[in-house]
């Protein structure tokens, strides 16, 4: 056991001494993330993350706030274009292929990486239109029959048709928040992405729409690989199967979920699993 | 406790002060409105005298030809006043006479002409024809001349007020709707002059606005606001040239286009053609500067979510930032527009002010505007022209609060919009 | 061959390349996966190839008079070459057009660009101001020294009917013009400043939320007024009545006078002091109100001590900005103030303006060739200068106020 200074100095070494404890790699890998630095501006906000993140599983990270886990998460997308300041370097490898290479089109990785947000952000438009944007902006649908079937498969797997069928024509914006934010996933997954990034989409949510999440991020596993930040430790334990951990910038362990909620291996990890800071 | 209580005296004295202004800006406000409406509304009637016409064929067409070309020639002017002889039979003398006729405006003339010109059968019938009355008389009916003033006050002396009561009497005199105040070009005699040259003006001059000012000044706020590279020398230049812009004196934008539409590339003096772009100049920071206040208040999660379904910038600005920042885009716009139609420094510059009769056919056609006809008229001493302008400044202000309404509710609307 | 004719021919021509490469992208998905929509691929030939003609034929217009003046005659000529350069750059788009052809980036580079040309109108305005108002001020302080004009007290800018004529020179001192547009903004910022910033104060800080809806909106109608609107006031309603009251008093004022005009155009930026002091009132964030209210002031209290203090620098732009507006309006000055140009301090008294001056030298008959007319220039280069000087300071002061808060 150490006092608060002594973390504190702990945290300080551990920053300048970037090792992640436990087992970045995986068997068979949909993102490679090497050597991944984040600047905004001079300020690093990510140092040397290098990460595996695996086909049909869900990865979840963790950390206090300002820990630069969303930032990592934006990475994956390269969300973080839209940021002037800031800048990433390292290799991001999707299907074999460098996507933070300037050559890359950011736009139909997007569409392979597809984000839900941390606020439901539903388009002020219809509900079928929400959906539907996607698909059309990518030609997905040749006629109003494929869009129609893209749509109501899209919102049936986000579990939501049942409840918004008879009132399609609605606005985004007049369903409830859990509807909204399971709408943000259906408008994702209709566009197929082969992976959904997830910053804590359940934050601004009542428990019982959490939960309705939760349930869904299990059955979406089976079809994409899911990376999701949150801030609850209970929500990461109950969805995922890999968990990181991040700390002021720094990748600090990673694991199988089971094993760094009950033995973690670094002492950062333990001290915010057991709730010493957060 | 007397500390205490002197201050709280200080206090009431200061939110008295505060009272005071209010009440003072809007009592102005008040005397404003006041004495425009009461200056003005008896403009929208004008007064008409009936005089039996007897279209005398010996007059009109003696050699009873039936051809227009020739009976258009005849002497209308001897006809009115006939008729109005016939009117007033005891008047005799020479000066009397000329006094008599002039108690009918000089439109009579061509009213009468154009009644023959559109129907020569009445050619030899008696008809009983409204004419409009002299401006005198229009006041004096509608009570802006006290006709119990002495004599030598009032601009109708007692022979003339006894031919009018007369026909009070008689019931041959009467205020009706002011159409030749909507109907008609400028004109040296009040009752005859009208709006509709201003009228025309203004919305041509407008239309011309809005067309250049309202593309160009949209895409230049989505590009300031989406597209722009942050820190670029070049940007915050166009930035700071906005904004000096929309401060400097309409005036000078007059001296623009007298030296450079006028004098460089020889356009059109007096033309609404010229004007409408001299506005456009003014007012496309004005409509830069809310548009991109409306695009910074649509919230970034809409955008973000657009981007992260695979949306290019471009797909996300068009298909989802611009279809919310519409309607406060708009509301910018109108009350750009709403300036514009106020505006009238930079026109007489470029020679919009001008005493024009011909109602314009087109866009170069010599026109005035609203705002330039007021201080047009407001020159002019004459009663009854005081009583148009103040009947033109009702109508500008009945058009800006409709356009200002419209841009209060679209402001609502994008409000509602955005959150 | 005439310019209309070909310029629908070549926008007829894109519609039907729209169509050609909508055409053959769709063809291309049935197979394989497009990167772009194929109405981006249509989009790209139409407008790439008229873009392309377009600027053919106009540096052709441009430069055909000094390279090949034998064929400016020809105008058939021009219309062949750029319906062959609109069909050579729409083959070689089509040609590129494939499963990877990134046809979307290269539409949305244009609307870039598109936009970007667009945003510099403002720069080319401004040049346009100064480009119209120099080079004519320039020629009048070639005919009339700038000391003169700037330093002169005599204001007449007569036309001389004949040569001898007596002053036939004209005499171009401004001073008397700059005394006159000071008079007049002192006046209307004496009648503005005050009622403004009480308003301002009381409409933030003790009007309830009921009396603010009310009396916003018709602040707002105060402002919208157009000044034309506010100068027939002054003929017909102020005039008279200073007029009048002035004989009550003994004193014999002018129909036009240096009051009348000042005070009406304080009425008028009344509202706009209001509104800019009621934005940097707020702005002063509430726990410096909430920390004078704690200790036990009363809210006059606050507001003079804390409050307006804190808000100085925002409430003097304001001023600035609207000192800036007095200056530069012309219609109530006009219509109220008179044309004659007095060196003097007295507002009861007829005086001009620098605006009021330029618009009499232009309206009506203009020569170029007069230090008359091009006196106006002149003036109008102080006036835009002036202006500049001052709301570039104000704009500045209120911005850094506004972050100080921010």
């Amino acid at each position: 056991m150490f006092d608060n200074e002594e973390l504190l100095k702990e945290t300080k070494s551990q920053a300048l001494n970037s090792e992640t404890v436990g087992d970045i790699h995986v068997d068979d890998p949909r993102i490679i993330a090497k050597n991944i630095n984040v600047f905004y501006g001079d300020k690093p906000a990510i140092n040397n993350a290098s990460i595996d993140i695996g086909k049909n599983e869900v990865l979840a990270m963790i950390g206090p706030s300002g820990c630069g886990k969303s930032t990592f998460l934006r990475c994956l997308n390269r969300m973080n274009d839209t940021i002037d300041a800031c800048r990433v370097e390292g290799e991001l490898f999707l299907d074999n292929e460098n996507i933070l290479d300037k050559k890359t089109d950011v736009v139909s990785l997007r569409a392979k990486v597809g984000m839900v947000f941390q606020k439901p952000n539903p388009f002020p438009k219809s509900i079928y239109d929400n959906v539907a944007y996607g698909p059309k902006i990518h030609g997905m649908a040749k006629n109003k029959i494929e869009l129609d079937e893209i749509v109501f498969k899209s919102l049936d797997k986000a579990g939501l048709f049942e409840e918004v069928k008879d009132r399609l024509d609605a606005p985004g914006t007049s369903i409830s928040g859990g509807q909204q934010q399971r709408l943000c996933i259906a408008r994702t997954i209709a566009v197929s992405p082969e992976v959904i990034l997830m910053d804590e989409p359940c934050s601004a949510l009542d428990p019982i729409a959490t939960a309705k999440i939760e349930e869904l991020i299990y059955d979406l596993k089976k079809n994409f690989t899911i990376v999701i930040v949150t801030h609850a430790m209970q929500q990461a334990a109950r969805v995922s199967q890999r968990t990181a951990y991040f700390h002021l910038g720094n990748l600090v362990e990673v694991g199988p979920t089971s094993k760094i909620f009950t033995t973690p291996q670094h002492k950062l990890t333990e001290s915010y699993i057991t709730g010493r800071f957060g | 406790m007397n500390n205490l209580k002197s201050r709280i005296a200080k206090e009431k004295r200061f939110k008295a002060y505060g009272i005071i202004s209010i009440t003072t800006a809007l009592t102005l406000l008040t005397i404003l409105f006041v004495s425009i409406f009461s200056q003005g509304y008896t403009a929208f009637q004008e007064t008409r005298i009936q005089l039996p016409v007897y279209f005398d064929q010996e007059i009109l067409d003696p050699n009873k030809t039936n051809d227009w070309n020739i009976i258009k020639k005849a002497n209308f002017n001897g006809l009115v006043k006939q008729s109005i002889r016939n009117l007033f039979p005891e008047v005799s003398g020479r000066s009397n006479k000329r006094k008599l006729y002039k108690i009918v405006s000089s439109s009579a003339e061509y009213q009468i002409r154009n009644i023959v010109n559109n129907d020569l059968s009445i050619i030899g019938s008696k008809q009983n024809i409204w004419v409009l009355a002299d401006d005198d008389v229009d006041m004096l009916i509608k009570g802006n001349i006290n006709r119990n003033l002495p004599e030598n006050e009032r601009r109708i002396d007692d022979q003339e007020l006894m031919w009018i009561e007369y026909l009070e009497s008689e019931n041959l005199i009467k205020k009706v709707f002011n159409k030749t105040l909507f109907s008609s070009g400028d004109s040296s005699e009040s009752e005859q002059s009208g709006i509709l040259v201003a009228l025309l003006g203004s919305f041509y001059a407008l239309l011309i606005t809005l067309v250049l000012s309202f593309p160009i000044g949209i895409a230049t706020a989505v590009y300031l606001e989406e597209f722009a590279p942050k820190d670029n020398k070049f940007v915050d230049f166009i930035e700071v040239n906005i904004n000096n812009l929309a401060a400097v004196p309409s005036i000078i934008f007059g001296l623009l286009g007298l030296a450079i539409f006028l004098n460089f590339f020889e356009m059109p003096r007096s033309a609404p053609l010229v004007g409408g772009m001299v506005l456009s100049l003014m007012t496309l920071p004005r409509i830069i500067i809310p548009a991109r206040a409306a695009l910074k208040s649509v919230p970034p999660s809409i955008r973000e979510g657009a981007l992260g379904l695979g949306a290019s910038n471009v797909q996300a600005v068009f298909n989802h930032v611009l279809p919310i920042a519409t309607p406060g885009m708009l509301t910018g716009t109108i009350i750009g527009m709403a300036q514009a139609l106020g505006e009238s420094a930079p026109l007489l510059i470029i020679g919009m002010v001008a005493f024009i009769v011909d109602i314009p056919q087109g866009f170069t056609d010599p026109a005035t505007t609203l705002p330039v006809q007021i201080y047009l008229w407001a020159d002019t001493p004459e009663r009854g022209f005081v009583e148009r302008t103040a009947a033109v400044i009702m109508v500008l202000l009945i058009f800006l609060v409709l356009m200002n309404s419209l841009a209060i509710y679209l402001r609502k609307k994008f409000e509602k919009n955005i959150t | 061959m005439n310019m209309t004719v070909i310029l629908i021919t070549l926008v007829l021509l894109a519609a039907s390349s729209y169509y050609v490469g909508l055409k053959k992208s769709v063809s291309i998905q049935k197979s394989e996966k497009l990167h772009s929509a194929p109405i981006y691929h249509g989009s790209l030939l139409a407008i790439y190839s008229l873009i392309v003609s377009l600027l053919f034929i106009l540096i052709w217009r441009l430069f055909e008079n000094y390279l090949y003046p034998e064929f400016s005659l020809s105008k058939n000529l021009i219309f062949f070459l750029s319906l062959l350069v609109f069909l050579i750059t729409a083959l070689i788009v089509f040609l590129k057009i494939e499963k990877n052809f990134r046809a979307r980036e290269k539409v949305e580079n244009i609307i870039e660009i598109f936009l970007l040309i667009c945003s510099t109108v403002a720069i080319l305005i401004t040049i346009g101001i100064l480009l119209s108002v120099i080079f004519e001020a320039t020629r009048f302080f070639s005919m009339v020294p700038i000391t003169d004009f700037l330093f002169g007290t005599h204001w007449s800018p007569q036309i001389p009917i004949r040569e001898d004529q007596v002053g036939s020179s004209g005499a171009f001192g401004a001073i008397p013009l700059f005394t006159g547009t000071f008079l007049i903004a002192f006046i209307a910022m004496i009648i503005a400043g005050p009622i403004g910033l009480m308003s301002a104060i009381y409409m933030s800080e003790y009007a309830t939320k009921k009396t603010r809806d009310i009396i916003k909106p018709l602040t707002e109608i105060l402002a919208g007024i157009p000044t034309v609107v506010y100068g027939f006031f002054a003929v017909i309603v102020v005039a008279p009545f200073i007029r009048s009251s002035g004989e009550y008093f003994g004193l014999n004022i002018a129909s036009e006078s240096a009051l009348a005009a000042g005070l009406v155009m304080g009425i008028m930026i009344i509202p706009f002091v209001s509104s800019i002091s009621d934005d940097v009132i707020n702005a002063v964030p509430q726990n410096l109100k909430d920390g004078s209210l704690g200790v036990g002031a009363t809210k006059s209290e606050t507001i003079v001590k804390v409050i307006i203090p804190a808000a100085l620098p925002g409430i003097i732009g304001g001023l600035l900005l609207a000192i800036s507006r007095a200056i530069g309006e012309t219609m109530i000055v006009v219509m109220a103030a008179g044309m004659s140009a007095n060196l003097t301090a007295n507002p009861l008294e007829a005086v001009t303006t620098v605006t009021v001056q330029i618009l009499v030298l232009l309206v009506g008959d203009q020569e170029f060739d007069s230090p008359k007319t091009l006196a106006a220039f002149a003036l109008g280069l102080v006036l835009f200068f002036m202006t500049l000087i001052l709301n570039y300071v104000a704009l500045n002061i209120v911005r850094k106020y506004r972050e100080q808060y921010e």
